[in-house]
């Protein structure tokens, strides 16, 4: 089957019930996107699909169809992404493994909701667990974010 | 002025300048006793690299898991070596003598050491560093040291100015000093202030390697089954059916289980679930946590091993004003890192090579040697990011590690042997259960004269290499850290602690904070009943017990100012305090909650005081602290394993709750100023939010919750 990622139509050789998380890391290559729980509890694996937020690890390759893959490799090629700098300026991350589905999750709210309150963010947010409990950076970076964004 | 008592300068072809040394010191302070001399160091053993592009390189003797180690020693090296701060690099050390914790003879990372045990050796490396390149153009000026000054990446004379990486090779040829000057912390121009993070480009864009992400041409993927209970052995298997699956290369028995070997991790997963396995489940199949708790509870009755006892305590108990009795409990604990615990094994001739996220490569190396019959340093550690570690990728046992060269040997290809995170939540080396027995009485005047603490949980050290040096007299200090050092028992005349350490078959571990995880919240909550029977406010009565310790009164009293204590809280809210001290560091909070209408309790603020010695990285204590809350806070609101029929219950986040972010307060940190001995910093958030929050729900409802998780209705 083919898949359009990152902007790139790939022909894919994977059984279909196979989900879109593992083709992406193991097929693919693409290994910014994280493997956490499997059964969409955590949010690591979270891609867009035209532009949406989706959890990788509970999508079947065979439901992507024509919709545009991206993964946080495609986010932006040097990480200048409004979102990526917020991340950046913010002093977000420490581990560092939850980042780029929390990155990807705050790039499709900030598309649907161009200002998000507090109470918008821990809504739109609350799918992507954090062990390291960057949590409240998160939410500085995510109001960063819009403000960039906005051209702030 | 401090001496290099070993130093050595190594030649690298085309590195430029390579510095490699290994300074043994504060070793005496330490449990497990000073250090083995080291041996001569390897090639290519360095802390740092100067590249003729300019770059400087710094290799960790530490493990970056989010605790900010990746930025901290570079930094500690640039701020002597007088580097431009954007040419800086971070990377692992490979597993070597040289980079052995300098407290504890081996290389790791965990204890909340990694800043302070570092301190002068790596502003030693950045300081040799500088008087070597200053030396060098000295040499090549033909003119005096005293005349040079170093800027920003230069050696500068006047007019004159070069590049460190134009003076690494003369550098290189140079005899090394034998002492160099550190500067006091009034000089620093980089230390002490907020320094971002040098991880942050890699970690944002995807590119960041954890262990799970390693890939080469031919590597497999392994899961492998386990007993579904702890001590269960295998009886047979049959793999007809796994082998059927497309993508499954190969099912091998391994000593943990049986191993499904796939060309990817989705087949080598649905191949496991094809899998047949027959198990003797062994003599805890019967087991549960209610009987578990029972046992605990009968053996807090009796007096175990004892750890600390002065004056006669039940003699003090019994003529007592007025006397309190309660029983804390905390469950058992998985770490739950995001990124699911793996290992990738390579063997090829006598060389082996194993990528894996680790807090303890020394142990790693040995136990891979062990299974594949090589020497140690035949076995090549690369430590990759930590997708988190919180103490669980510090195994004793090198479980992950062993496991991964197990399948690896019996397969005879390479592997990446992962853990899904069910296996990661049932798969043991979790937080123990505790349960907490305290009698404390008050005199006439409301002082509290006798403390009788009864531990009851299971040693995370025996049958460990730890054991003969961490266990004494029956005492696992990590089970009653907290308690026999409170400053507030300090101050109790009749007190005695004593342990009990069942022996279950539940692998257990460290877990962020370790003891203190659950001395803190039995000690605080107790001395803030004893507050409350007294009839006084309890910030007055803990100052009046810390009198004799001016730091935590401080402490205490800075995080009760920024929160308001003594005014007002919003209507439907309330403040609790605690305050603990563990890892050097000294940390009080006051948190602010409220119940809702179905009784689920909402932390809304945390106020934080902290006195870690001198700051490195406010930016990185700030984190540490905001993150050590989080992760306490789940524990308190949410985490908990059971057990019935021997098999623990939870399976994923779904029911194993750890924190979300809409139940993330708002953390203020205030760093109390000290000039007190360096701390750490990765630990001492998390132990004292549950009391404070525990204390706080008292405030504002009058119900004492002893028990964590806190459930109120």
């Amino acid at each position: 089957m083919k898949l359009v990622v990152n902007g790139q139509e790939r022909e894919v050789d994977a059984p279909p019930d196979m989900p879109l998380l593992w083709v992406l890391r193991d097929v693919l290559g693409y290994t910014g996107t994280k493997f956490g729980c499997g059964m969409a509890q955590c949010g690591a694996c979270t891609v867009h699909l035209d532009g949406k937020a989706v959890r990788a690890c509970v999508t079947p390759v065979s439901a992507v169809g024509a919709r545009a893959v991206t993964t946080i490799e495609g986010l932006s090629s040097d990480g200048s992404h409004p979102v990526q700098r917020a991340w950046a300026e913010v002093d977000v991350v420490q581990c560092g493994y939850c980042q780029p589905g929390q990155i990807m999750a705050c790039a499709a709210l900030l598309t649907a909701n161009p200002k998000p309150t507090d109470a918008d963010i821990d809504a739109a947010l609350s799918g992507n667990l954090c062990r390291c409990g960057a949590y409240q950076r998160i939410r500085a970076a995510v109001h960063r974010a819009a403000e960039l964004k906005g051209g702030a | 002025m401090r001496a290099i008592s070993r130093r050595e300068l190594l030649a690298a072809s085309g590195t430029g300048l390579v510095i490699a040394f290994v300074i043994p010191g504060r070793a005496e302070a330490f449990l497990a006793g000073p250090p083995k001399k080291a041996k001569p160091l390897p090639e290519p053993n360095a802390f740092l690299r100067i590249g003729t592009d300019e770059t400087v390189t710094v290799l960790l003797a530490h493990s970056e898991m989010g605790q900010g180690i990746w930025t901290t020693l570079p930094f500690l090296v640039a701020e002597e070596l007088g580097c431009d701060p954007s040419k800086i690099r971070a990377e692992h050390a490979p597993a070597a003598p040289a980079y052995v914790h300098t407290g504890f003879g081996v290389q790791m990372t965990g204890g909340s050491t990694s800043t302070w045990s570092e301190y002068e050796r790596y502003r030693t490396v950045g300081a040799l560093a500088r008087e070597l390149l200053v030396r060098a153009a000295a040499e090549e000026w033909k003119t005096n040291v005293a005349k040079l000054r170093v800027e920003n990446g230069y050696v500068i004379n006047g007019t004159h100015r070069a590049s460190f990486g134009q003076l690494a090779e003369r550098a290189r040829a140079l005899p090394t000093p034998t002492k160099v000057t550190l500067k006091p912390p009034e000089k620093w121009t980089l230390l002490g202030k907020p320094i971002r993070r040098l991880d942050t480009p890699e970690k944002i864009t995807g590119r960041a390697v954890f262990g799970i992400d390693v890939h080469f041409p031919g590597m497999r993927t392994a899961l492998v089954a386990r007993s579904p209970v702890f001590g269960g052995t295998l009886r047979s298997f049959d793999a007809s059916e796994a082998r059927k699956v497309a993508g499954v290369e190969n099912v091998v028995q391994v000593p943990s289980g049986v191993a499904v070997i796939a060309s990817n991790a989705w087949s080598a997963r649905l191949g496991r679930q094809a899998l047949r396995t027959d198990w003797d489940l062994g003599p805890f199949a019967g087991m549960d946590t209610e009987k578990m708790r029972a046992e605990a509870l009968a053996q807090s009755l009796t007096d175990g091993a004892v750890a600390l006892s002065k004056g006669n305590v039940e003699t003090a108990l019994g003529k007592s004003a007025k006397r309190l009795e309660a029983d804390y409990e905390v469950p058992y604990l998985a770490h739950a890192p995001m990124e699911p615990l793996n290992a990738t094994v390579k063997v090829e001739g006598d060389r082996c090579d194993v990528w894996l996220g680790t807090q303890f490569q020394t142990m790693d190396q040995q136990v891979v040697a062990q299974v594949m019959g090589l020497k140690p340093e035949q076995v090549n550690i690369h430590t990759t990011f930590l997708g988190g570690g919180f103490g669980r990728r510090a195994t004793p046992t090198s479980d992950f590690a062993r496991e991964a060269a197990e399948v690896a040997k019996a397969a005879k290809v390479p592997v990446k042997v992962m853990w899904t995170r069910d296996d990661d939540i049932r798969g043991g080396y979790y937080r123990p259960a505790y349960h907490h027995r305290i009698e404390a009485a008050l005199d006439g005047k409301g002082h509290p004269v006798a403390w009788k603490h009864t531990v009851v949980g299971q040693s995370i050290l025996a049958g460990t290499p730890f054991e003969p040096m961490m266990v004494k007299n029956g005492i696992d200090e990590t089970s009653i850290e907290g308690i026999v050092d409170s400053p507030y028992l300090a101050k109790v005349a009749a007190r005695k602690v004593t342990l009990h350490s069942p022996k279950r078959p539940i692998p257990v571990l460290w877990w962020r904070s370790v003891g203190n995880s659950h001395t803190a919240f039995a000690v605080e909550s107790m001395v803030d009943e004893l507050a409350h029977a007294a009839g006084k406010d309890p910030l007055a009565f803990r100052l009046e017990l810390l009198k004799g310790s001016p730091r935590h009164a401080k402490v205490l009293q800075t995080a009760a100012e920024h929160a308001g204590w003594g005014r007002a809280p919003p209507p439907g809210h309330a403040r609790g305090l605690a305050l603990h001290e563990s890892f050097g560091s000294i940390v009080a909070q006051v948190a602010e909650v409220s119940v809702e209408p179905e009784g689920d309790i909402r932390v809304h603020r945390v106020v934080c005081a902290v006195d870690c010695g001198q700051p490195i990285n406010p930016l990185g204590i700030e984190a540490q602290i905001q993150g050590g809350i989080a992760f306490g806070l789940g524990a308190a609101l949410h985490s908990k394993l059971t057990f019935a029929e021997g098999r623990v219950e939870q399976s994923n986040f779904h029911d194993y709750q750890v924190l979300r972010i809409d139940e993330m307060p708002t953390v203020d940190v205030h760093i109390v100023k000290s000039h007190a001995k360096m701390g750490g910093i990765g630990e001492p958030g998390t132990p004292p939010i549950a009391p404070a929050v525990g204390n706080a729900v008292f405030a504002l409802t009058g119900t004492r919750l002893r028990t964590l998780p806190f459930r109120l209705t």
